[in-house]
């Protein structure tokens, strides 16, 4: 990046200019983006408002990479800076950032701003600053003339900006009869026809999928951490025929700087919960909230039956007087009250091989490519599958040492504990991340429900293998291909698997996501309990 | 026919108990295990050597905690559990610990900024102990758990000892001899209350935030033991101390004093010299200990000064930072002219449930202990999860109500995911800041609300089966259907 020349270029325009250099070694190498020991440095520009106190400040960042992508926001960026220096009504100050390596230096940028320490980033320390950061808006730019502009909400942990803002940019892009698109895809004239509703359908999968990931799908993302609302807004150059050029761009952010300088307040009305079809409809959390709640239902439903077919096992085995019909349905154990001791070590194990999961990839790297011909982002992918795997055949054969053979109400106990389990790990992630909380619950929920050691065990043992985590991310992989309308062959399918894999865990040591470690301590070890279960008897 | 089984029953159980007459030969009888071991059915509870059998697995528990607090302290999560202000209050953080030993380090008083409102008894105790907070705070947790556990193992000797002496009286419904505990169940109670003090995540996330609270169950587990031991000086002091160290346990000198005159064979009437007198002394030893305690802490500090910061914060509640209990939101919300009225309804709440108590528990002064101690967790100005454990911990003493219990299964499931709930909403409020304060709040007011319907709940279920105790299982009404127990 060219440093020097762009401290020129903005001190000329009259910019109070700073860098801020950064630097952080990745816990494995990145192998999609190609670094490891990640060096670079920020250069942004403050505008002091003539009208205000510098107690409040508006962002414009501008991602800066080598390469093709994302060449023109640069520009665009210093021209808009040029033409603010002249305008006298902001009362608001407005930062112009430019960031390497985008979201690494977007986490640096703010942290240091912040003067905090999340994660292990070293930086210079900031020198200037503007006000408290009130709203950014994050370009991203690859031609000098676009058809629309995409709008990415999506943020870190599936942190969603609030609504207004995005109504905002919305209802503007309109008024200047600029194309605007969510997820790639544009709201179609009619509504309420059944194609309509289908594309609809599409574009709320896609919202869900991208938000269930946890990823920032934009430099935005890592704002709104810091209660900051942000939007990425990317153009894009399609082959439509009506193309704009860069003074509609600039007249359009132009408008919505002006729009945010003459805030009074942070936005904070409206949603910051919802989901959206398209545009200019939005599905809140009132609604989709009680859906989620009736799966959620299930579970605690399943639980409650469970709960009393053991108190009625109680009572028959403490009061023998009843009559003898209803004893061989609920087969006599040989203990009446196996004690609660016998499901510690399940759920012990359970959770020890979560807690592999989630330490030994990264600390294991060194010695995995000593011992095996792969690089280091192979060895912490492939360590992860093969605990994940190998934790399947683990923990299933601990209560025939401990107590001889499992009677019913040694399953249907751990059954209980891991449908409560399940329910609250859910029922809290669906309020942090409501679409990780929805593919996971619409994926478990059944089969946890069912699942039990009588019955059709193998076709059980399938359905449970179908819904673990790590096929439900198989297949949203392959759901976002078809969503896409870019369909992926199954050995492209299996590298973008572990391609996730890797991302995950990169974004959780980067960034701070909680999708590897929730899934990793929680959800994973879970599922090894349904699937002990399973394997009772 | 309907009916011919109960009565078949009734009569079968009262020839069991009438036939052979003693007590403890019946459950000899009954309970195969019994006489397998020896030390537990002698009348007075266990021998020396039972003692000892028991020994080892307190200890093994004692290990466990032991090592989980040490795991914890030396992990990340010891830093952001200490922050979470579900366990750390304003009045005991450590952070605010450690703010005024640095004030009185300085020559000033530690009392003269907003932070510290510890007493000054804490303050000289960690002014020798500071480099070893860890370790005081696991001692003061393995002290909590053994003083529990040896409190109620005597709390066994004398239940037993007292339901020996009513089944020979013949006070008990010959039809509810199933309902009497026998030393088989009561063996490992003990070691359960222990456990449940020591691994309950709320004392562990406590102990690992260095919260005073700590310090204050310790005082009170001792007051607990001593009054149990029936030594009225000790448990005088004790009380005198809890009370000094966090007021509300001033309510606790009901029970304490109940238990106390029936271990005496006193009898509560109004008449009764012997009670009136007993009533004094213990008054006074109270009342004693408490002025020696508050002019100890006025001559270690020459001033008043702690008198308003630490019981003049606790009553008038100006801290008004989240937590888990009722105060904060409700004085947020309310317009400031109304407030010191509110503050006096909200602090009555504490004390106000005494009196009914105290009459209707006459009898059972233990139960009464420990729904005082929940009230006082529940409605105290500033509560942490750490007092909840407290009471908490007496939850295995009342297994044997498990029959009659409704919604347990329900109401813990509230209260496990309240508490998972609280994390989640407290970060979707202050640093996502897509939530608001009433998202938090609604989890705390349903926090509450959980943990009375579960005292009320056991409160009931006791009630219930002592009605059961001295009326028999099998009532039956006059037009013979089945009857509905109506608490009054």
């Amino acid at each position: 990046m060219p440093v020097a020349w762009l401290e020129k270029t903005m001190w000329n325009l009259g910019l109070e200019v700073y860098k801020q250099t950064f630097s952080r070694t990745l816990p494995f190498p990145d192998e999609l983006r190609e670094r490891y020991m990640v060096k670079g440095t920020n250069v942004y520009g403050i505008l002091r408002a003539p009208r205000g106190a510098s107690t409040e400040s508006l962002v414009l960042s501008v991602p800066c990479s080598p390469g093709q992508q994302n060449n023109q926001a640069v520009g665009l960026m210093l021209a808009l800076a040029s033409y603010f220096r002249g305008q006298i009504y902001w009362a608001k100050d407005i930062i112009f950032l430019v960031n390497e390596h985008d979201l690494i230096g977007m986490e640096a940028w703010l942290e240091a701003y912040h003067d905090v320490n999340v994660t292990e980033l070293h930086s210079s320390g900031m020198l200037g600053r503007a006000g408290a950061i009130q709203a950014a808006l994050s370009l991203e730019l690859s031609s000098d003339v676009i058809t629309s502009f995409d709008v990415a909400l999506e943020g870190l942990n599936g942190q969603l900006p609030n609504l207004d803002l995005v109504n905002l940019f919305y209802s503007f892009c309109q008024k200047n009869n600029l194309l605007c698109t969510i997820q790639g895809k544009l709201q179609r004239s009619d509504w309420d026809s059944l194609p309509a509703y289908l594309h609809s359908l599409q574009t709320l999968l896609l919202m869900v999928l991208k938000q269930g990931s946890g990823r920032p799908q934009g430099d935005h993302g890592l704002f709104l951490r810091y209660h900051i609302e942000a939007i990425t807004l990317r153009g894009i150059n399609s082959f439509r025929q009506y193309k704009f050029d860069m003074s509609t761009m600039g007249a359009t952010l132009e408008g919505m700087f002006r729009k945010l300088n003459n805030l009074l307040e942070r936005l904070h009305q409206s949603y910051f919960f919802y989901l959206l079809p398209s545009l200019s409809r939005f599905v809140s959390i009132g609604v989709y909230m009680p859906a989620f709640g009736f799966l959620i239902l299930i579970l605690v439903l399943k639980a409650l039956d469970l709960w009393m077919k053991l108190s009625q096992c109680d009572t028959e085995a403490d009061g023998q007087a009843c009559d003898g019909e209803q004893s061989p349905r609920m087969v006599a154990t040989e203990e009446p009250k196996p004690s609660l001791l016998a499901l510690v070590p399940p759920l012990l194990i359970c959770q020890a091989t979560g807690l592999a999961l989630y330490f030994v990839p990264i600390l294991g790297q060194e010695m995995a490519t000593q011992h095996f011909p792969v690089s280091e982002s192979e060895a912490v992918v492939l360590t992860a599958i093969a605990i994940y795997v190998g934790g399947l055949a683990l923990p299933h054969n601990t209560h025939r040492v401990l107590m001889g053979s499992g009677g019913d109400r040694g399953w249907m106990t751990l059954k209980l504990v891991a449908l409560l389990y399940l329910a609250m790990q859910l029922g809290c992630i669906a309020l942090v991340n409501f679409s990780l909380g929805f593919l996971l619950a619409v994926t478990l929920v059944p089969v946890a429900a069912i699942v039990q050691p009588t019955g059709p065990k193998y076709l059980y043992a399938v359905l449970l293998v179908l819904v673990t985590p790590a096929a439900t991310l198989l297949f949203c992989l392959f759901l976002h291909g078809e969503l896409l309308e870019y369909p992926i062959s199954l050995l492209e399918g299996w590298q973008r698997f572990l391609q996730a894999i890797a991302e995950g865990l990169l974004d959780h040591h980067l960034y701070g996501s909680v999708v590897f470690p929730f899934v990793a301590i929680f959800v994973y070890p879970c599922w090894l309990l349904l699937w002990n279960v399973l394997f009772w008897k | 026919m309907p009916d011919s089984h109960p009565s078949a029953t009734k009569a079968a159980a009262a020839q069991r108990v009438l036939g052979l007459g003693v007590f403890s030969p019946s459950f000899r009888g009954r309970d195969p295990f019994l006489r397998a071991r020896p030390g537990t059915t002698g009348g007075a509870g266990r021998g020396p050597s039972a003692a000892a059998k028991m020994a080892a697995p307190l200890v093994l528990v004692l290990l466990v905690a032991v090592t989980v607090r040490a795991v914890l302290y030396r992990s990340s999560l010891a830093a952001l559990i200490s922050d979470r202000v579900e366990v750390a209050s304003p009045l005991n953080a450590w952070k605010r610990v450690v703010e005024g030993l640095a004030l009185l380090d300085l020559g000033v008083s530690p009392y003269s900024g907003d932070v510290f409102h510890e007493t000054p008894l804490i303050i000289y105790l960690f002014h020798f102990l500071v480099d070893y907070a860890e370790l005081v705070f696991m001692i003061t947790d393995i002290l909590t758990a053994v003083a529990l556990y040896l409190a109620i193992q005597d709390y066994n000797k004398v239940l037993f000892k007292k339901q020996k002496l009513l089944i020979e009286l013949n006070k008990y419904a010959p039809d509810a001899t199933e309902l009497i505990q026998t030393p088989m169940e009561m063996y490992y109670i003990p070691l359960k209350v222990a456990l449940f003090y020591l691994l309950n995540p709320y004392t562990v996330m406590s102990c690992v935030a260095k919260s005073t609270c700590a310090i204050n169950n310790a005082v009170i587990a001792f007051f607990i033991l001593a009054t149990i031991k029936g030594s009225a000086f000790l448990s005088a002091i004790f009380l005198a101390v809890a009370t000094y160290q966090s007021l509300y346990p001033l309510t606790l000198f009901a029970p304490a004093l109940l238990y106390l005159l029936q271990r005496q064979f006193i009898p509560v009437k109004i008449k009764n010299k012997d009670f009136w007198l007993y009533t004094m002394q213990y008054t006074g030893l109270y009342l004693g200990s408490l002025i020696v305690i508050i002019c100890l802490s006025f001559f270690l500090l020459n001033s008043w000064d702690f008198i308003p910061s630490v019981y003049g914060f606790i009553l008038s509640v100006p801290d008004l930072t989240p937590n888990v209990g009722l105060f904060w939101y409700f004085f947020a919300e309310m317009f400031e002219h109304f407030s010191l009225f509110f503050v006096c309804v909200f602090q009555i709440n504490v004390f106000f449930y005494t009196i009914p108590l105290a009459v209707k528990l006459k009898e059972h002064p233990m139960f009464f202990m420990f729904v005082q101690l929940a009230i006082i967790s529940i409605f105290k100005s500033y509560p942490t999860v750490g007092d909840i454990a407290l009471y908490m911990a007496f939850l295995p003493l009342w297994s044997h109500l498990y029959q009659f219990l409704r919604n347990v299964f329900i109401l813990s499931c509230v209260l496990i995911v309240c508490s998972l709930l609280f994390p989640v909403l407290w970060h979707l409020w202050i640093y996502a800041g897509s939530a608001n304060s009433n998202f938090y709040y609604a989890i705390t007011l349903t926090f509450n609300v959980g943990q009375i319907l579960l005292i009320s709940d056991y409160f009931y279920a006791y009630l219930q089966r002592e009605y059961y105790l001295t009326h028999g299982i099998f009532l039956i009404r006059k037009d013979r259907t089945d009857p509905m127990l109506v608490l009054k």
